[in-house]
């Protein structure tokens, strides 16, 4: 005779009553869950920048043969020019393959790399639609090159140039593909950073809150030396030495970021490490570790994640104002610091400056929603009522 | 004949939680004259509180509301005074004792100054002379209260500080005196102490006394009328004798039959001696100086030897403090300790803890406190197969739930609801859930703290009679922690008592509980049994 009823098989998410109480709290907040929608929906797109703003077309068909050049790099001999990689934009190779075939284009022809060919103004140049249709003329019959059947009758106006939304950065660049690609790589590098710093700021505090005693003490001591070293002057000296680059400043700004869970965790630890459930696990037999997964580590998670999104902001602040100071990513990158930088360079270009700084606002006030909304969510004084 | 001094009319009380109401009290009417003292009895949750609260209307209003009825004090509605007429009434007409003592006096402020404030309030400042204080203090039996007045409340023990706490209530000279609970946080021996003092001041100051509680052994002490309340209502009212001796209403009647019965095991010292600690010593150094020099020691548990046999329990009692519970944790070896402890004859002091492991699948342990030492983010399933996990028995999942029932169901718990959360489960059901987890992996030896403390009375008795019949069906050896006489008399064999972390008597419990050998089990006794003070000075205040 069995006694126990059968188990019910909850699918892949199985959640606890409480963890479903804060789920639904966290639903109640209105701003906070269009936030995620609004961010989550930006953060796709964005991770699928190339598919958004490229240089090189979606599919494109030549001769009868289907073509993706998006994915795969063609050498230019394939459409009767010489260069190891295609450039699309180039009006002969895009006239060849428009000849005998079709391209589907993303809907912003710009990487982020992409230097604009012949502009209407000097670099910066302004979005289309601020240009004077004299620009736009000039424009059109520079990009025409000789060739009278590209000019429209009449000397074409600026709706037949090529878009530009937001204009051009100093070095061509378009702004609109420098803005996507640069959201991506900020929102990824705060992921990244946060992720790992709090993985290796929980692992500290909670061996420390755990075991406790001269262990604790002695990490407590250490952690305050190396957090009381000045950051800004050692990333100075390390960018000197090292080439920046995404991996690089990561490793470096994690020296210093996992200290920050670290006294979150660690006193959480050391509340609940005396719980009466955690006595009695440790009665049953259990290693030390599976108490601290099983039973403590919970316990500090709700502190945790509440901080989580803060520190997320905070590590996308730090890249883009060491990309700002000059001292982060490499030149070239799409990062928004830089963009900034740039604004600051051309103030006579207000679309570079203002176009990042509101790309920026919203980024870190949608995260800041949405940890509002996740630390409403695990306030323990809404989940019990 | 002149109007009753409080008189409760078809009182109802309501709190409102989101969308819902909860109605906590439902038309509950009782009249309390001078001089009389009336008993208001329930379990948790019964609104005996919430009924006394609205009595000087402390709810936290409007979150609380009262759909119907009135309270008469003196012949007026309390609940449509006005709130300057209300302050009036509370701490000069009507003042109130809560149960907790340690969180009802501030903190920052010496007693005389808590004690002369209240007398100021009502009476003015001349009033609250410092003599007037010190005659208050000793009305209640403070001793030496000259020199305690400038001691502030974390000086001075539990039952000190609700000596205190009368004082403040008594200082104006209330018509009526509300006790909700003043003992409960008490030690027996404090208990009693209380309760002769209480009794004492009532009659000598003829004033009303309303006395909520939990424990009928305290009605029959203190109160000459009683009303039962069940589920916020009155179920059963009447002089406390003809109720206790011919109850009318089940409920009462199960309450009366709650206490703990039944015999323990007889003591049979051939049994196999299943645990043998001797000379077990905690001691905690106390550090002090630059250098942290250990200048001395706080001897939690000094010296103490008992054997555990077969089918047989140890019962160790003591007021707070006395080192029971470290005991306990000593023998599992949970917290450090000298002195040799062998299990089956196996010395365990030179285990690692990692060699202690196995061992304690045989050893086991069940706490006080049936909401604490359940994770509340794990099923009932997950935390009593946790220890068949740990264990490493060779068991699937399948046979794992499998054992999970059949321990839930040996211990009373529907097998059923294994997949529900600890919360959604009674306090009594709790415990069972927590013993389940221990008999989980069939234990040889089970260390009970206080595994009734925290239940009301009617499931002390259930958990009583279970862990009996688990002991009989499985020859287990319990060491069982308790300051609960009743309970040990009803469960052990043999009898350790300890006192400030030493053994002052212990010996086979029918020869204990007949002849007590010392002054101070003879005290904690009569204050367990009888609820009566000891005269002499064996027991602290």
């Amino acid at each position: 005779m069995t006694l126990a009823p059968p188990q019910h098989t909850h699918g892949w998410l199985r959640l606890s009553p409480m963890n479903r109480r804060r789920l639904d709290n966290f639903r109640r907040n209105r701003r906070g869950l269009w936030s995620f929608w609004i961010f989550l929906a930006l953060f796709v797109v964005s991770l699928g920048a190339e598919f958004v703003a490229n240089d090189r077309p979606l599919i494109a068909s030549y001769k009868g043969e289907l073509l993706f050049p998006v994915l795969v790099d063609y050498p230019e001999e394939k459409f009767g020019g010489f260069e190891a990689r295609t450039d699309y934009r180039d009006p002969t190779i895009a006239g060849e393959i428009e000849a005998h075939g079709w391209m589907i284009w993303p809907p912003i022809r710009f990487a982020n790399s992409t230097t604009k060919l012949d502009p209407p103004t000097p670099f910066p140049s302004p979005p289309t639609w601020l240009l004077s249709e004299k620009q736009c003329r000039a424009a059109i019959v520079a990009h025409a090159r000789g060739d009278a059947k590209a000019i429209p009758p009449g000397g074409g106006s600026c709706r037949d140039l090529e878009p530009e939304w937001l204009g051009t950065d100093a070095d061509g660049h378009d702004v609109v593909a420098r803005l996507i690609y640069g959201f991506r790589i900020s929102v990824l590098f705060g992921f990244i950073l946060a992720g790992v710093s709090s993985a290796i700021g929980i692992a500290a505090g909670a061996v420390q809150g755990y075991f406790g005693g001269w262990l604790d003490l002695t990490m407590q001591r250490l952690i305050e030396v190396w957090s009381s070293l000045p950051h800004l002057y050692i990333l100075i000296i390390l960018s000197a030495i090292l080439t920046p680059g995404f991996l690089v400043l990561l490793t470096i700004l994690l020296l210093f970021s996992w200290v920050n869970l670290v006294y979150l965790v660690r006193a959480e630890f050391l509340r609940a490490r005396n719980f009466e459930y955690v006595n009695a696990a440790r009665a049953l037999g259990l290693s030390n570790a599976k108490i601290i997964v099983k039973h403590v580590l919970p316990n500090a998670m709700v502190a945790t994640l509440t901080f989580l999104p803060f520190i997320v902001n905070s590590s996308i602040s730090t890249l883009t104002s060491l990309d700002f100071l000059g001292l982060g990513m490499p030149p070239g990158s799409p990062s928004l610091g830089e963009l900034l930088l740039e604004g600051k360079s051309n103030l006579s270009a207000p679309w570079l400056g203002l176009s990042a700084f509101a790309v920026i606002a919203l980024m870190l006030s949608l995260l800041i929603f949405v940890g509002e909304a996740v630390r409403d969510a695990f306030d323990p004084r809404k989940t019990f009522t | 004949m002149s109007a009753p001094l409080l008189s409760v009319r078809d009182l109802s009380v309501a709190f409102r939680q989101g969308d819902e109401t909860h109605v906590v009290v439902d038309r509950v009417s009782f009249t309390l004259e001078r001089g009389q003292a009336l008993a208001l009895v329930g379990e948790s949750g019964s609104g005996k509180s919430v009924t006394a609260q609205s009595i000087v209307k402390l709810l936290p209003y409007p979150a609380a509301s009262h759909p119907s009825g009135e309270v008469l004090f003196k012949g007026r509605d309390v609940l449509k005074m006005t709130d300057a007429s209300l302050r009036e009434m509370r701490g000069a007409g009507v003042t109130m004792v809560f149960q907790e003592p340690m969180t009802s006096l501030n903190p920052l402020h010496t007693i005389e100054r808590q004690v002369g404030e209240i007398i100021a309030l009502h009476g003015g400042r001349a009033a609250s002379s410092r003599d007037r204080v010190i005659a208050l203090l000793t009305e209640v039996g403070l001793a030496d209260p000259a020199s305690r007045l400038g001691a502030y409340p974390h000086q001075l023990s539990g039952g000190q500080r609700q000596r205190v706490m009368i004082a403040m209530a008594l200082a104006n000279r209330p018509d009526l005196f509300i006790a909700d609970e003043p003992t409960t946080a008490l030690d027996v021996t404090i208990q009693a102490q209380i309760l002769a003092l209480l009794k004492d001041l009532q009659a000598k100051l003829g004033m009303a006394l309303l006395f909520i509680t939990h424990d009928l052994g305290i009605v029959r002490k203190i109160a000459g009328d009683v009303a039962v309340m069940q589920k916020g209502r009155i179920v059963e009212a009447g002089k406390t004798a003809e109720v206790f001796d011919n109850p009318q209403h089940p409920y009462t009647k199960m309450l009366l039959a709650a206490e703990p019965k039944g015999e323990a095991p007889a003591r049979d010292a051939t049994a196999k001696p299943i645990l043998e600690a001797k000379d077990v010593r905690v001691w905690f150094p106390i550090r002090h100086g630059f250098m942290r020099r250990t200048i001395g020691h706080v001897k939690a548990v000094d010296g103490v030897s008992l054997t555990v046999r077969e089918g047989q329990t140890v019962g160790v009692v003591g007021e707070s403090g006395s080192g029971k519970t470290t005991l306990g944790l000593a023998i599992l070896r949970l917290i450090r300790s000298q002195g040799t402890i062998a299990y089956c004859g196996r010395g365990l002091s030179g285990l690692t803890v990692k060699q202690m492991r196995p061992l304690r699948r045989d050893m086991q342990i069940v706490f006080q406190d049936p909401y604490g030492s359940l994770s509340p983010r794990l099923s009932v399933a997950e935390i009593v197969e946790e220890g068949l996990i740990a264990q490493k028995t060779r068991l699937n999942a399948a046979e794992r739930r499998e054992a999970v029932a059949k321990a839930l169901a040996d211990t009373g718990v529907d097998p059923a609801s294994m997949d529900r959360y600890p919360h959604e489960f009674s306090g009594g059901q709790r415990q069972r859930v927590a013993i389940a987890r221990a008999m989980a992996l069939d234990p040889k030896f089970v260390v009970l703290d206080e595994p009734t403390s925290a239940l009301d009375m009617s499931v002390q008795a259930q958990i009583v009679d279970l862990l009996r019949d688990l002991q009989k069906r499985r020859a287990l050896a319990y060491l069982f922690i308790s300051h609960d006489l009743k309970v040990v008399r009803a469960l052990a064999s043999e009898i350790v008592v300890m006192r400030h972390g030493a053994v002052v008597e212990s010996g086979p419990a029918h020869e204990l509980f007949a002849a007590p050998k010392s002054e101070y089990t003879r005290a904690l006794f009569a204050a367990a049994f009888a609820m009566e003070a000891e005269a002499s000075d064996v027991v602290s205040q």
